[in-house]
Order: structure tokens, then sequence, then C-alpha cells
């Protein structure tokens, strides 16, 4: 059974003159694959991310995770947002715990998961920690590793590493992959950053805007495990070229 | 040394403000009217620690006792408001529903001033500590509520949207989410309302009951006594000073991650 399955999906906001964010998506997404959505801002990528997400309701067509249709968010389906979204008055291990805890599970049921996963980010000397104190690479480290926590297996990735300066995102996107490579959940990667969307995926749906649809599926031929040194071969930038084109028309 | 500039710099204007209020004091037509500072003190010396004499001075050695009085009504009055009005608050702020069903109605008591419910509150309770618990109480309430129902509305979006994401219940995000994240404009409410609630303790100590500084006030300046007056103003002061100073300890204490922010 795919992870994702969704046929036909519209999003209409009313008003006037309504805006159609989403028309006719359709989209299946393997158990275990990495997806990225590309696109310019106002193709409706975050808004498809959303709605599987369940923080909004689409109007029409079908969106199945897991073979289940969702109306409400849950743990099933894990968002990183695109500025952490971290409790500010909670510090590192108090947010990494924050599902588990609200669900109501005993410490010993949770606490070895929430240390081995703030060992996976690297943050294992940062529980104390509050949010404040914290660069905005790390935020998003702790935003990943509250979902490994709370056991997602669809992870739902909205910008995440948008806001960081060049050299923290390269790193950030290699710790994805690690963590990827480690545990092989469903991700859904919404970004703007070609090479981003390259390094990162096996498909990558680029979506075209107003009405947000997506226009092409192209396929990442690049081996994994991929490292920083893949961005600059050939076949890397041979494929950034296509895209680029296939954005320009 | 900058803070001993600062302090001395600070000091200025008062000092100035201290030597021409004793010159004028000192004028005769002031007489009975402006006390100098240096009569305040006396007069006030003898309010805290009693007078020796007749026993004429209805005011000898009652300065704590009548502070007690003040602190112990704003303390039970202002507690009060913030028990109801914070939950009050925040699920107004939560709930369309709720608000939909509180809001016109406490929004249009509201205008009401806290001193135009003094002659319904004496019908009500009597010359009575009640009376003037329950001023103090409106007084503290609005403030908070309508501050709490704010901070409850700015909650970023994400912030809900996290913890519903992980699994939890609209309870749990009221208590869990909603709250801490209002806590720095609650903050601002017990601090507003506190301030409210030390006004209605005096107003309503001049009409409602027989105690408190808002009683010696009125009763001074009826003797005469203008010193007590003025040594009573500069008391109210200093109590809602030093109470405001611990909400805010508290709130720094409460709100570290927010002061972090902030530096």
């Amino acid at each position: 059974m795919p992870a994702i399955q969704i046929q036909n999906l519209h999003k209409i906001y009313l008003g006037d003159p309504p805006v159609h964010a989403l028309e006719g998506i359709d989209l299946t997404v393997n158990d275990g694959e990495l997806v990225a959505l590309l696109g310019p801002s106002g193709c409706g990528k975050s808004t498809l991310l959303n709605l599987i997400a369940s923080f909004e309701n689409a109007s029409s067509g079908e969106l199945l995770v897991h073979g289940e249709s969702h109306d409400a968010p849950g743990p099933d389906r894990g968002v990183v947002f695109q500025e952490a979204a971290l409790f500010p008055w909670l510090n590192v291990w108090e947010n990494v715990i924050f599902g588990p805890k609200t669900k109501g599970l005993a410490a010993s049921e949770y606490e070895d998961k929430a240390n081995e996963m703030l060992k996976i980010v690297g943050l294992s000397d940062f529980k104390k920690h509050l949010p404040v104190q914290l660069s905005g690479g790390m935020r998003q480290r702790v935003g990943i590793a509250r979902i490994l926590t709370l056991g997602s297996r669809v992870l739902l990735m909205d910008e995440p590493f948008g806001a960081l300066d060049a050299q923290t995102r390269l790193s950030m996107q290699e710790l994805l992959l690690s963590v990827w490579q480690q545990l092989k959940p469903t991700i859904i990667f919404v970004t703007h950053d070609i090479d981003e969307a390259i390094f990162l995926a096996d498909n990558i749906y680029v979506m075209s805007a107003r009405p947000g649809r997506i226009a092409e599926k192209i396929v990442v031929p690049l081996p994994r495990p991929r490292t920083i040194t893949d961005t600059t071969t050939e076949a890397f930038n041979q494929l950034k070229r296509e895209i680029l084109l296939q954005i320009r028309h | 040394m900058k803070r001993l500039k600062f302090f001395l710099y600070g000091i200025t204007v008062p000092i100035i403000v201290l030597i021409i209020w004793q010159f004028a004091g000192n004028l005769s037509n002031m007489a009975g009217v402006l006390p100098t500072p240096v009569a305040v003190i006396k007069g006030w010396e003898g309010w805290i620690f009693g007078e020796v004499g007749l026993g004429l001075n209805a005011y000898s050695g009652t300065w704590l006792s009548n502070v007690q009085y003040s602190t112990m009504r704003v303390f039970q009055g202002f507690s009060l408001a913030a028990i109801l009005a914070v939950p009050l608050g925040l699920l107004i702020g939560w709930s369309r529903l709720i608000a939909q069903f509180l809001d016109p109605f406490i929004q249009s008591l509201r205008p009401i001033p806290i001193t135009a419910w003094l002659p319904f509150s004496i019908a009500l309770f009597g010359i009575s500590d009640m009376g003037s618990i329950f001023l103090i109480f409106l007084g503290g309430f609005y403030a908070i509520v309508v501050n709490a129902t704010q901070g409850a509305r700015d909650v970023d979006r994400n912030l809900i949207r996290a913890a519903l994401m992980m699994g939890a219940s609209r309870a749990q995000l009221l208590r869990r989410v909603v709250f801490p994240a209002a806590l720095p404009n609650i903050f601002t409410g017990l601090r507003i309302g506190l301030g409210i609630s030390w006004t209605a303790v005096i107003v309503s100590e001049m009409v409602a009951v027989k105690s408190g500084l808002g009683y010696v006030l009125w009763d001074a300046y009826y003797v005469g006594r203008m010193d007590i007056v003025l040594a009573d103003m500069v008391s109210i002061g200093l109590m809602g000073f030093i109470t405001d100073r611990l909400i805010v300890s508290i709130e720094r204490f409460t709100l570290k991650w927010r002061f972090l922010q902030n530096h």
C-alpha cells in the first residue's frame, strides 16, 4: 500500500473572487520514499502539505494516508515547520517529549527513544537549553527530533531549511538524508530551492501556480547514499538545467 | 560609577521639589493646607510608632494595621479577580462560541467606572469588607480578562498546529499551549489590574468601611491633619509600588524564556 494516495484533489478558498489554490492534484508516494514538492511561492505546495497534515480540509477529491482518510492532524503525520514552531517556554528535552507525554505515556516508554533521536540529530548536550538559546539550524534539529520521537511514519516538511544560511542548510540536508537512511520514513519535502530538491529527493514534483497544479514529475537518478560532492557532478547539473527550463516556460 | 551617576541624576528633581515644598509649606497662607516635608515625616513617625501624650491623637501607632487592612482587601479582591478572569479570558479568546456568549456582557459592563458601583455595592453589602472587596475585584477583573483574551487570541497558529499534530486534545491545548503562550499578556493584565485594585481599595475605604489607608485618608482630611493625609498618600504609592514589583519578579521568574529572548 502506498504511504500517500491523492486523487483529483481540489482546494478552493472561498471569497471574492474565489482562489483556486490546488486543482486536480494526483500524487502517489510510496512507503519510505523521499519526495520533493518544488515550485514558486503561491503554487500551493504548502497548501498541499497542510491538506495532508489535515491542518486544512480539501474542497474535493481523495486523500489517503496509509489507506485512511483523516479529518484531524495526528502523530502519524509529523510536521516540521518553516520556523520550527517549538514551544518557547519548554526546553529542548521537554519539546521533544511533548507528544508522548501529552499522550499520557510513562516516562520509561519514551525516554530511550527521545534520547536516541536527540543523539541522531546531534543535540544530546543541549537538552536543558531553551529554544531562544539555540541557532536556527539547531531549532530545526529539535523540530525533527520531536517528530521522530513521536514515531511519525510520514514526515511533512514545509521549507524547513529556507531561513537558514547556506552552510547550515547544507549540513541540515546531510543530516536529513542520514536520518532518512537510518529510519526510512516517508518524507514530503516542500522547497523552492532546485539544488535542495535534487540533492534530497527520489522524485521531484514540479508545481505551477494559479491554479496550483503538478506540472511534472522528475525522477532523480543520482545513486544513494548521496554526499555534498554529488551536487557538483555533471549528472546533477544536467538535471538542474532540465528543471530550470521546465520552470521558465 | 555609572550607577552612581544615574542615581544622582535620578534624585535631583525630587530633591529640588522637596526643597521648594519645604519653603512653600512655611509660607503663612499655606498653613493648614500644605504641611512641610519635615512636618509630614514627624506626623508619619507618630502614626507608625505612636506618640507620647494624652492619647488624643486618633492615629497614633495605627499605620501598620491600616496598611494591613488595605493590603489584605486588595489581596482578597485581586486574587478573586485573577482566579476568575484568567481562565475566563483564555476561554473567551480560545472559543468563538464562549466569546459570543460572554464578550458582549463583559464589554457592556466594562465602561461603568468602578466608582459608579459604590452606592450599589454599599446597598448590597452594607458597610463591610465585602463591599470593598467587591469593588477591588471588579477593578482588577476587567483588565485581567481583556488581556488574557488578547493573549489567547494571539497564540502563534503554528504552535497550535504543532500541538494538534502531536496529538493534543482541546483541553490539553488550552492548558499546555494557549495558557503558557498567553502568560505575557496575562502578566500585563495582572499589573494593570493590580493598579486599578489599589485605586478601588482607597475609594471604597473612603466610603464603605471604617478602616484602612483610604478611610484614614478621608478622616484625616476632615479633622485637618494634612500631615497624615500626605503621609497616607505616600504610603499608598509605596504599597502600590511594592506589590507591582512583586508581580514583576514573579513574571521574570515565570517567563524566563521571554526575557532571554529580549536580550
